[in-house]
This record gives structure tokens, C-alpha cells and sequence, in this order.
């Protein structure tokens, strides 16, 4: 099964619950899509680590088959070539759509591979931890979240996969869930974590994931996610409670589910709560 | 116009919470909130009258006539970005189109146009004494970095004679971040003290560094962890950064925000730390001009 | 010569626009004939490059130097390989910029900063 742990704001604990469900789920497999900012490796401290470059296609110009016809730029939906004397091309807002290329009618056009980041694939322990990395400056990660999918699909099917998104709703989160069975929701006890929560209800629902939601943070008193959940008739599959402990672990990078008995039965409930809901759903549509 | 960015590599580190007190604190006449694809500060800055909406248009998306259609595939060979299905009919993925135009440019039957879409919303907040501008990006949408950028501008335009803004960013160190960026006189980082918090740190000062920006640097829930308080102490001192202080974790801090106010409306531990952060970053800020109007304001409200 | 000054408004009373890329108009001011022409800047709607958009505009309308406050580097790499040389601005009105060249008051541009490629996400 394919879970993929999402939720709108940042903070809210997506790493602490995809890192903590991967370790209660070993053997497992987890996936650090956040390229941005990866932070899951920082729990596991992965080992035999084999690195892959990701590289996206660039164009490059024969200066001498060049006739300065201009309609490449002409074409190029992203500015990213200009023509002085000569064609000049811009690597960083180029999106390797290769169109140039086809609109070339002198073969002045060819291409090269620039590197935007990398994927790392080691192990901790009976965790194999998929760390997606972006360089600082460039725009995209999409094609490392490609890359990443790609990878932790070649697993075994009995091998469940632990997909830790980026923050946010945009498209580089749509790619994270695209193949997901069951997507989990975190969210913490604000109505800014509210507003944010909205935001991903609005993209599971849209792409049609199954879905629950974690309460994390939970203080006494009212919950404004929580009347989020019960209003929406959406499913609450655990409630972590706010705890200095678990923030100081966490703090320091610590596995909260190998380090404290609570939180290793807490997750390992949310565990079983997913596991059923995937099962429930595979016969509902079956 | 001198604009504060406040940004922190890391989600959840309190850039909201602090950029609403320094909003208030400060009376700021402009600022905005660029964060579009998770846009919060609207919750806590108390306006009650609809903002002036606009409808944003990123870039244009590819559509297929199914009438024109004559199912060659050759615009599903061409797409780098895995954007067209084929089958029985072939339809373009809308949220993985890039808007390149290859398949309109490919198409020998005319059926792939590319079409103007609206990726989110603009938002103007404005009275006769503020400008907020605010905006939300359609789910699964791109051009993040284009709308921040229009927020931006829609806040400059409106508020022209603001002596400055204050604007909360969102987290990551992508387009988003970097288009928030132009312009700036300074950024702010807000700092977590978690392994995962310093990591994050550094990866938006390398970014925010790239573009020449003068950056500080405070740090937030700060006393829930000491040790990580004190490495990102002795990193900014190590860089050359300036340290414009600490905020403790603050249970009240969550119970004002829940009831729309910002830390420096109610007492609490966090608003008054959050004041001398404050003070040290406008101080920073105004220094160019020797702090005339930084001191000008403090003088107004002493 | 032919000198072009990123500006907010299409008359001779325009300020200099902050923003060189996403400036509303181009004026290119003939010092010959002491007329000034407006372009308008097709790029400042652009959702990336727009400061390549804008170099390209200004590098057609045949401009021997930019007067502006700020230059992005790819849209510096455009000027500069069109052998087109760029000033700073020191006033806020283009008129007043401009007089200032033409007297050698100007220093050359040399900050170029990052480029803030808004577009994609």
C-alpha cells in the first residue's frame, strides 16, 4: 500500500508521522518528496547511501547553422532565448519542453543535460529512505519527485510505501499523491492549520483519495480542526496529543517510535486504523 | 518603499504569527501576504469588509478539440511532462500542463489549442489607512512565483506612499520564495531550533544569500531546545548574520491566534519577546537613514 | 545616439521605473533629434523571463545604452552581448537621468543581481 502523508501548512508534523509510521511498518519503504527541504533522512541517518544525479534537458546552439531566424524565440512560452548577434539561451527559466528544437529548421539546436538536484537511496535499518534533493535556486522539483515515485514503485508489493509531501497544495503535491492509495492528513490544532487543512481536503477530494486525518498538537479546549473533521464527516484516525517530550525528541531528530513505548503503540495503532481503511476501501471498490 | 520579507525555510516556525505582531506593532500601512499557496495572514489582521478580487491568469493550459481530433498521438509523443491521455479521446492533464505549446505546435489537425486559464485569485484589502494584498493560487496550479509577484506589485501600486512593508512569505526555498524576493531590503528569518529547523535554515539563507538580500535572523519556540538555540546562535555568528533575538513557546500564543489576535494583543511571554525582535529588525531595517523614522515612530508611541 | 530608460509612464514627465524587466514602457530618447519614443513592455505580463522579454525589446529598438536602477543578469547577459552599456540611475525622473549622461554623470552598472525568475511552481 502507497501512503501518502500531506497537509496544507507547514509544521503541522507530516515528517513525524510518515518517519514514525515507516519505522512501526519495517520492512518499509519511505519517501521524502519535500525536495525543498527534505527532513526525513535528518530521523533515519540513512546508510549505504547510492546517489542519482537528476538532470532536465537543455538546449545548446551550433553558432555556425544558426541563420538568427528568430522563431524559436518567438515560440519559447517561457522567455527563456534571446538573439543579439547570436542566440543566447537561458538555462534557469527553461522548462525542457524541447520545443526549440522542433521549430528549428536549421538544426541549430541541440541539447545537454543540467543537473538540478539528486535522489539518495539508502537504509535504516528495515527502512529504505528515498530522499529527493533540489539544488538551491532552481524553480521545479517535479522531475525529482518523478525520479523518487519511479524508484519506490520498483519495491515489492507487500512493501508499504510512506510518501512525506511537500507543504502546500500546489503541483508539486498533486505529483506526490498522484499514485497514492490513501493519503493522511495532518492536522494541527489552529485555525490557521484549518484554513490549510481546507486546502488539501479540497485536492484529495479532487483527485478522489481516500483520506483521514491526524490530529497532532492537540491541546485541551476547543480544536478548530477537529469541528473541521466532525462537520465535514471526515474520519479522525488518531489524536497525538501536545506533549514537550515529543518535541524535544523530535527536536533532536529523534524517532519517537524507537524511543518511547507511548508513541511506539500510538503509531503503531495508526498503523493498523490506515491499514484498515486501505482494506476497507480495496473491497468497497472491488 | 522598504520592504521586510519574512521567510523560514521551514513550514510552521511562527512566520505568520510574527509578521501579524509586526504588523501591529509597527502600524504598518502596506504589507501582504505571499504565501499563495497556503495563505493565512488574513485570518489574524481583523478586516471585515470584502477585499477588490481579481482573477489571476497564470499560464495558458492546452486543450483538445475532440471534434478536430484525429487521434494521431503525435502531441502525446512530444509532451515532456507526461500532460496528454490518449484513448478514445485525447484529453490534455490539465494540472501537469506546463503550457509550453508543443502540442498545439505539433498538432496537424489544429485540434491542441493552448487556452487562458484562471489559476487563482487576487486579493485587495484596502481602508483609507492600510493595504493588505493577499492571494490564493488554485490547487495544483504553477506559476506560484508569478502570483507572488503580482501580490507584490498590487500592494506597491496601491499603497505608493507607505514609508514601509512588511510581507510573509511562505516556506520551502522555491519559485514562490525566490519571486518574493525581488525588491526587498531585508529578510527575516524566523528559525525553529530542531535538527530539521537549522537544516531548513541554511538551505534559505544559501537562497536568500544568492540574491544579495541582507539577512537576519531570530528564532522562534526557542526554549524548546536549548542546545539547537544555541547552534544557530553561534552559526549566525560565524556567518556574519545579525541575531535579532528569541521567542519562548508560548501556549497563548496559540489561544490569541485561535481568537483571531495577534501575540501583542494580549499579555503573554511571546508578545513581549516578540517586541524586542521587533525593535532589533526595524532597527536594522531603517539604518541607512540613521533610523530617523524608526526613531520618529518609537518617540510617537513612547 | 539612441539611449532607453525603463519608465512608468509613456510621456516625457515619466519617472524611472523600479523594476527593469517588468517596467510599463521603454523610452528611447534620440539624443540627435532630443525626441523621445515609447515601447510598450509586452514582457512585464510575462510569467518567466521577463526581464530576457524586456532585454530583447530594448535590444530591437536599435538602444545604445540603458539607463536603469537595476538590471537582472540574464537580462544583463542580452544587453551586454548586443554591446549596449548600462548606467545607473541616480533621480527619479528619466528626463533628469538622461540630462545627467549626456553631462558624463552617471556611473556604469555594476551590480547585477540574481535573477527573480517568477514563473512555475
Amino acid at each position: 500500500m502507497r501512503i501518502a502523508v500531506l497537509s496544507g501548512k507547514g509544521g503541522t508534523g507530516k515528517t513525524l508521522v510518515a518517519v514514525n509510521l515507516a519505522t512501526v511498518g519495517a520492512p518499509s519503504i519511505y519517501v521524502d518528496c519535500d525536495v525543498e527541504e527534505p527532513n526525513g533522512h535528518l530521523f533515519f541517518k540513512p546508510v549505504d547511501i547510492h546517489e542519482e544525479e537528476i538532470t532536465v534537458r537543455i538546449p545548446i546552439v551550433d553558432h555556425t547553422a544558426c541563420t538568427g531566424c528568430r522563431k524559436c524565440v518567438e515560440f519559447c512560452n517561457f522567455n527563456a532565448l534571446a538573439y543579439t548577434d547570436k542566440l543566447l539561451v537561458f538555462d534557469d527559466v527553461c522548462h525542457s519542453c524541447g520545443g526549440c528544437l522542433l521549430v528549428c529548421q536549421e538544426n541549430a539546436l541541440a541539447e545537454r543535460e543540467k543537473n538540478i538536484g539528486r535522489v539518495q537511496a539508502g537504509t535504516s535499518g528495515d527502512v529504505s529512505v528515498l530522499t529527493g534533493i533540489l539544488n538551491p535556486g532552481e524553480a521545479s522539483g517535479i522531475p525529482i519527485i518523478h525520479r523518487l515515485l519511479d524508484s519506490s514503485g520498483e519495491a515489492k508489493a507487500s512493501t508499504p510505501v510512506f510518501i512525506d509531501c511537500p507543504p502546500g497544495s500546489a503541483c508539486i503535491v498533486m505529483e506526490s499523491i498522484k499514485d497514492a492509495d490513501y493519503c493522511v492528513l495532518v492536522a494541527e490544532p489552529t485555525i490557521f492549520g484549518v484554513h490549510n487543512l481546507n486546502m488539501v481536503y479540497e485536492l484529495v477530494s479532487l483527485f478522489q483519495k481516500p483520506f483521514g486525518v491526524v490530529l497532532n498538537k492537540c491541546l485541551k479546549g476547543e480544536n478548530p480542526a477537529e469541528a473541521f473533521c466532525v462537520e465535514h464527516g471526515i474520519k479522525i484516525l488518531a489524536r497525538i496529543p501536545f506533549d514537550h517530550e515529543l518535541g524535544l525528541l523530535n527536536s533532536d531528530a529523534k524517532i519517537a517510535a524507537q524511543e518511547d513505548e507511548t508513541y511506539q503503540e500510538l503509531f503503531w495503532h495508526l498503523l493498523q486504523t490506515v491499514g484498515q481503511e486501505v482494506t476497507d476501501e480495496t473491497t468497497a471498490h472491488s | 518603499m522598504k520592504q521586510l520579507l519574512i521567510l523560514s525555510g521551514k513550514g510552521g516556525t511562527g512566520k505568520t504569527t510574527l509578521a501579524s505582531a509586526f504588523i501591529k506593532l509597527s502600524g504598518a500601512r502596506a504589507y501582504a501576504d505571499c504565501d499563495v499557496d497556503a495563505p493565512n495572514l488574513h485570518l489574524i489582521t481583523g478586516w471585515t469588509a470584502e477585499p477588490k478580487r481579481s482573477d489571476y491568469y497564470g499560464l495558458p493550459v492546452a486543450e483538445i478539440d475532440p471534434d478536430l481530433c484525429t487521434g494521431c498521438d503525435l502531441c502525446r509523443q512530444h509532451c515532456r511532462f507526461d500532460s496528454i491521455e490518449s484513448g478514445e479521446t485525447y484529453r490534455v492533464l490539465a494540472f501537469s500542463c506546463e503550457g509550453c505549446g508543443v502540442c498545439e505546435y505539433v498538432c496537424p489537425a489544429g485540434a491542441a489549442r493552448m487556452a487562458r486559464q484562471t489559476s487563482g485569485e487576487l486579493m485587495l484589502y484596502r481602508d483609507e489607512e492600510r493595504v493588505f494584498s493577499t492571494a490564493r493560487l488554485k490547487m495544483g496550479s504553477g506559476t506560484s512565483g508569478l502570483l507572488v509577484s503580482e501580490v507584490k506589485a498590487n500592494m506597491k501600486e496601491e499603497a505608493e506612499d507607505a514609508p514601509f512593508a512588511i510581507i510573509d512569505g511562505s516556506p520551502g526555498i522555491g519559485c514562490p520564495v525566490i519571486a518574493s524576493l525581488s525588491g526587498v531590503d531585508m529578510v527575516l528569518i524566523v528559525a525553529e531550533p530542531s535538527v530539521s529547523g537549522i537544516s531548513d535554515m541554511e538551505r534559505i539563507i544559501r537562497t536568500a544569500g544568492t540574491f544579495g538580500v541582507q539577512t537576519a535572523v531570530c528564532i522562534n519556540k526557542s526554549n524548546t531546545n536549548a542546545v539547537n538555540a544555541e547552534k544557530i546562535k553561534t552559526f549566525c555568528k560565524e556567518r556574519g548574520l545579525p541575531f535579532v533575538g528569541e521567542i519562548p513557546f508560548d501556549p497563548c500564543a496559540v489561544e490569541a491566534i485561535n481568537d483571531g489576535k495577534t501575540i501583542v494583543d494580549i499579555d503573554c511571554i511571546s508578545g513581549v519577546a516578540a517586541k524586542g525582535v521587533y525593535e532589533q529588525t526595524m532597527k536594522l531595517l531603517f539604518k541607512e537613514e540613521g533610523s530617523k523614522h524608526y526613531e520618529r515612530k518609537l518617540q510617537s508611541e513612547l | 545616439m539612441k539611449i532607453a530608460v525603463p519608465a512608468d509612464q509613456n510621456n516625457m514627465k515619466t519617472s524611472v521605473s523600479a523594476s527593469f524587466g517588468r517596467a510599463a514602457f521603454y523610452l528611447v530618447y534620440d539624443s540627435e533629434t532630443q525626441e523621445g519614443k515609447f515601447i510598450d513592455n509586452t514582457a512585464a505580463a510575462a510569467a518567466g523571463g521577463a526581464g530576457i522579454k524586456a532585454a530583447q525589446l530594448v535590444v530591437d529598438s536599435g538602444a545604445d545604452v540603458l539607463l536603469t536602477p537595476r538590471c537582472g543578469e540574464n537580462a544583463a547577459d542580452v544587453i551586454l552581448a548586443a554591446n549596449i552599456r548600462m548606467y545607473r540611475t541616480l533621480y527619479e525622473s528619466a528626463k533628469q537621468n538622461i540630462d545627467a549622461f549626456l553631462e558624463g554623470k552617471l556611473p556604469d552598472l555594476d551590480e547585477i543581481h540574481a535573477g527573480y525568475h517568477g514563473h512555475r511552481g
